[in-house]
């Protein structure tokens, strides 16, 4: 089966200038450096990371929010790389994005009604029953109140506004949708209604996620795959469960181990993994393994060969001392 | 066991044009030497303004305070809701001190962290610079920070977010306050990050037996170090217990729910979460009645009161395990009792 | 630091270099013949020409610029033989309105704009801050109300109705300050009296600048009043005096170094109304009357200076800027 995307050596760095006067580059920010994946038609592909990990920047640039540095994009087989912006749009239909923020990522000034009909008025499609109609089944089906389709984004919570944003990312009943931390501004107990929410539409219309977020619980259980993210390089790449119960790579067992678990008698017995020191700069990235200033493992090769992603078992993983 | 603060019956409000905002609702708590106590809740649930009011910190303009905080300190028991501005300066910093969700925004970007430790410093203990600056030193190196020499003479934006969470750490216990306030200390940072900053919180808390006030909405972090727990909806405790009462043995209907909706690293990892209905109420027109009712998933069937109209207290229910609900406590043990099993071995 | 420093005064001198380069041109370009200008009533084809030749108008324009530029750090003769000319460095040019070289004339004006801006910038530094912090301090009481009424009339109010009321009702009508009718002194013959000759001006010119002054010092001090930091400074237990000043205060009035600056640098290039209500002899009026008069070498030779000193200003606030924030010491 096609993968409705596929991901070839995806590079995107960002310039750093000292000043506007002077013209010289002072570096660069490889905020994603040479990632591969694929995710075939309904699957949701988890992407997890610290901070500065480089998975936002990952996701924006798969669907061409921004310009890839190097490498390829396929979307359903067909190179996307070097399409034109005008030429994108009829792609814009099929992908979309949910965004983070739900307060900042409305238009104050549009009614719900609008922010939801924007697609379709962008790619000119006149759904059946009009656009009236269109929107207020779609606002029934992310459980908001469809006679609220003349109100403003104020006067809706963090939770009903995340609901608006993912409806307006379904409307054209995209196949493929990029959630950057879609629960991470959200309350425990409505983060849990969004979660479900998507996995229902998931089940519904069948289509794939690359759902990125910081918190490993949330992306296990959304997740049918997980690639782990760091310093702007995938460390290791799996099924969910395999993942979870077996991580190969170092990075991934200390990111594991270092989330709190709510179970009490879990906390007080179990062994933690505690990394030294922080995130080394995108800008001026270790050689050989991104991750052997902070591994306990480390070897002196680590520190001059970059490993490659390997196969092992089900897992990929970068590590030249897999566990 | 030391006394170290005493909350009783503390109300803040909030008068608005729309109306009052009841963001504390007739809230008790204690904390001893040695143990972490947390505030559990939502937005919204009052825990950060209560957090706030132990050292006065709320805006005193636009907030009404009522009940008592009696922060108990070497000069003896001092009341923040009625003592002077001036007492209540002496006991910030000295006798309680605090650190904050944000450590980018929580350190002043104009001075150098040698110049906000010492600060913090001599206001208590009237050193001379140099002595403080040796202090400073220390302490920086006491919260795993290399070279506290180089760079206590450094700015705050020359730190990462983990190393200034330190720095706040290190200014918050420089003068070896008996009660720290930690509102939400690691929210703001990565889980490997966070895992350094709760690690070094512990053993500063068994090397100085400090008392700590949690405040936060991670029940995870809570599983980790808290002691009691405080579980606070719509401004009310609603569950108060030892922190295996509250995830094994929960009794409160909103406590069961909270747990419910969490996805676990060690869970099952499929089928839908069991997400609470509904919206939190609006803090200015609270329901009759039980905040949690329009929510609450079980059936009411309530003997001589209803969930409706009748606020239900917070009652003992096992000894030093408080719930506030009106449900027969039989079933809602039977409820609670599924939790019991729940959770893995890492 | 010492990098910073150097690289922004380079940057400065190139900026300058090509500010005089545009100023020139467009000076070029205005449909004037230089040479037409040089002589008065009883100007022939014939005298036009000869001074053309005579002050190098008939020489390329690159040739012309240069031999500008090179006036300013050598000084410049103009004319040739015995009709000629002769201005010491720095050189901005000659005027044949007023027979005198430009450089004199700037020299006459300055210290009276000097005086003016000084003066002024620090009566409503003084007033403007002062009354924002108050006013923030004591927000919705009496004292804010007051403060957002004289903020109301000093920004609505245009400059020359403040100074004609304040004529008219402290000098003409009751006398509180006399009438001055006496020609510029300086600080340094006779303070009082230069006190005395300056005063309305400066209350004039500040007024307007003050109100400015004192909503932007309330919003600054009440939004940094907010900051996380401040929230940290208060529960290290400082005095509440300690937190305004060393905390808040500073960080609430860095900015305003950045606005200071370049109002100051605005009121040297000449309080024009100013200048023309209270009859100073400064460079606002030098420059409008030099307008009225076609007077070319003094128009071009006060917006250069005017653009100079803004671009120096600039630099200087950039400098003290990097004094006041650590984050911007970079590099």
């Amino acid at each position: 089966m096609t993968p409705i995307v596929k991901v070839e050596n995806l590079t995107k760095h960002f310039p750093i200038k000292k000043n506007a006067l002077a013209r010289r580059k002072a570096g660069n920010v490889k905020a994603v450096d040479g990632i591969s994946f694929e995710i075939a038609p309904g699957e949701t592909l988890g992407m997890v990371g610290e901070s500065g990990c480089g998975k936002t920047t990952a996701g924006r640039t798969i669907i061409k929010l921004y310009e890839p540095t190097g490498g390829k994009i396929y979307f359903e087989g067909e190179d996307i790389t070097e399409i034109s912006p005008s030429a994108m749009r009829s792609y814009r239909s099929k992908m979309q994005i949910i965004f983070q923020d739900p307060f900042a990522s409305l238009n104050p000034r549009h009614t719900i009604g609008r922010i939801i009909a924007a697609p379709f008025e962008i790619q000119n499609i006149t759904p059946e029953g009009g656009v009236k109609r269109a929107v207020q089944t779609l606002m029934e089906r992310v459980g908001l109140n469809p006679e609220h389709y003349n109100r403003f984004p104020h006067e809706f919570s963090g939770g009903q506004r995340q609901r608006i944003g993912i409806a307006r990312s379904i409307a054209l009943k995209p196949k493929f949708i990029v959630a950057d931390e879609p629960v991470s501004a959200l309350d425990v107990s409505i983060q849990a209604q969004i979660i479900n929410l998507l996995d229902d539409l998931q089940t519904e219309f069948g289509m794939s996620f690359l759902f990125i977020a910081h918190d490993l619980s949330v992306v296990q259980h959304i997740s049918d795959r997980v690639a782990v993210m760091y310093l702007g390089k995938i460390m290791e790449i799996a099924p969910t469960t395999d993942l979870y119960a077996a991580p190969h790579h170092p990075y991934t067992k200390a990111l594991l181990s270092a989330v709190p678990v709510p179970d009490p008698q879990t906390e007080r017995t179990r062994e933690r993994i505690l990394l030294h020191g922080d995130l080394p700069s995108p800008m001026n990235p270790p050689t050989g393994c991104v991750f052997n200033t902070r591994c306990w493992k480390a070897q002196d090769r680590c520190r001059i060969d970059e490993p490659e992603l390997l196969q092992i078992g089900t897992s990929s993983v970068a590590c030249h001392f897999p566990e | 066991m030391t006394r170290l603060l005493d909350i009783n019956d503390l109300h803040v409000t909030f008068p608005t044009e729309d109306g009052n905002v009841k963001a504390v609702d007739g809230l008790s708590l204690t904390l001893d030497a040695g143990e972490t106590v947390a505030i559990v809740g939502e937005s919204g649930s009052g825990k950060t303004v209560t957090s706030l009011s132990v050292l006065g910190l709320h805006n005193k303009k636009r907030t009404r305070l009522t009940g008592e905080i009696l922060v108990h300190s070497e000069r003896g028991v001092v009341d923040v809701v009625s003592c002077d501005d001036e007492e209540l300066r002496k006991l910030r910093g000295s006798a309680v001190a605090m650190i904050f969700q944000d450590p980018m925004s929580s350190l002043h970007p104009y001075y150098s962290i040698g110049n906000q430790l010492s600060e913090a410093y001599r206001v208590v203990t009237k050193a001379s610079k140099k002595d403080a600056l040796k202090r400073c030193v220390e302490m920086l190196d006491l919260v795993g920070i290399p070279e506290p020499q180089k760079r206590v003479k450094e700015y705050p934006h020359q730190f990462s977010g983990g190393m200034r969470q330190r720095v706040m750490i290190a200014m918050a216990i420089i003068n070896n306050p008996r009660i720290l306030i930690a509102d939400e200390p690691t929210t703001a940072l990565d889980v490997t990050v966070q895992a350094q900053i709760l690690s070094l919180l512990k053993e500063l808390q068994r090397e100085f037996n400090m008392g700590i006030l949690l405040i936060t909405h991670d029940l995870g972090v809570v599983a980790e170090v808290a002691d009691r727990v405080n579980v606070m909806y719509a401004g009310k405790v609603v569950e108060r217990g030892t922190v295996d009462d509250i995830y094994y043995r929960p009794l409160a209907p909103y406590t069961m729910g909270l747990l419910s909706s969490i996805p676990s690293v060690y869970g099952k990892g499929t089928g839908r979460l069991s997400a609470i209905p509904g919206q939190p109420p609006s803090l200015i027109s609270l329901p009759e009645g039980c905040s949690f009712a329009s929510r609450c998933s079980f059936p009411s069937q309530v003997v001589g009161a209803s969930c409706a109209t009748d606020a239900p207290h917070l009652s003992e229910d096992e000894p030093g395990h408080f719930a506030r609900c009106h449900l027969a406590l039989a079933d809602r043990r039977t409820a609670g009792a599924k939790f019991a099993a729940k959770g893995g071995t890492a | 630091m010492i990098n910073y420093i150097s690289r922004r005064l380079l940057y400065a001198a190139v900026i300058l270099l090509l500010v005089s380069m545009a100023v020139y041109a467009i000076f070029q370009f205005l449909p004037f013949d230089p040479a037409a200008l040089t002589c008065g009533k009883n100007c022939r084809p014939n005298l036009i020409a000869a001074n053309r030749v005579r002050l190098g108008f008939d020489k390329p324009l690159w040739e012309q610029y240069w031999l500008f530029l090179s006036g300013i750090f050598v000084g410049r003769d103009y004319g040739v033989g015995s009709a000629a000319f002769s201005c010491s460095a720095p050189s901005l040019g000659y005027s044949f309105r007023q027979n005198a070289c430009v450089t004199d004339l700037i020299k006459q004006a300055l210290p009276v704009t000097l005086s003016l801006a000084i003066g002024a910038l620090i009566l409503w530094l003084i007033v403007g801050i002062g009354l924002g912090i108050l006013a923030a301090r004591f927000k919705d009481s009496p004292i804010d109300t007051g403060s957002t009424i004289f903020v109301l009339i000093g920004t609505s109010l245009p400059t020359f109705v403040t100074g004609l009321l304040l004529l008219i009702y402290l000098t003409l009508k009751n006398n509180i300050i006399p009438l001055n009718f006496d020609a510029y002194v300086s600080v340094f013959d006779n303070p009082s009296k230069f006190f005395m000759y300056f005063l309305l001006p400066w209350i004039t010119l500040a007024f307007a600048f003050s109100a400015i002054y004192t909503r932007y010092t309330r919003s600054a001090v009440i939004e940094t009043s907010g900051e996380d930091y401040i929230r940290t400074a208060w529960a290290k237990g400082l005095k509440s005096s300690v937190v305004l000043r060393k905390h808040t205060l500073r960080a609430a009035l860095a900015p305003l170094t950045t606005l200071a600056g370049l109002d100051f640098a605005g009121l040297l290039g000449g309080a024009i109304l100013t200048e023309t209500i209270f009859n100073l002899p400064g460079l606002g009026r030098m420059s409008l009357k030099a307008v009225n008069d076609f007077d070319l070498p003094v128009v071009l030779a006060t917006t250069l200076l005017a653009a100079t000193i803004v671009v120096i200003m600039n630099l200087i606030v950039d400098l003290l800027y990097a004094v006041l924030d650590p984050r911007v010491r970079v590099g």
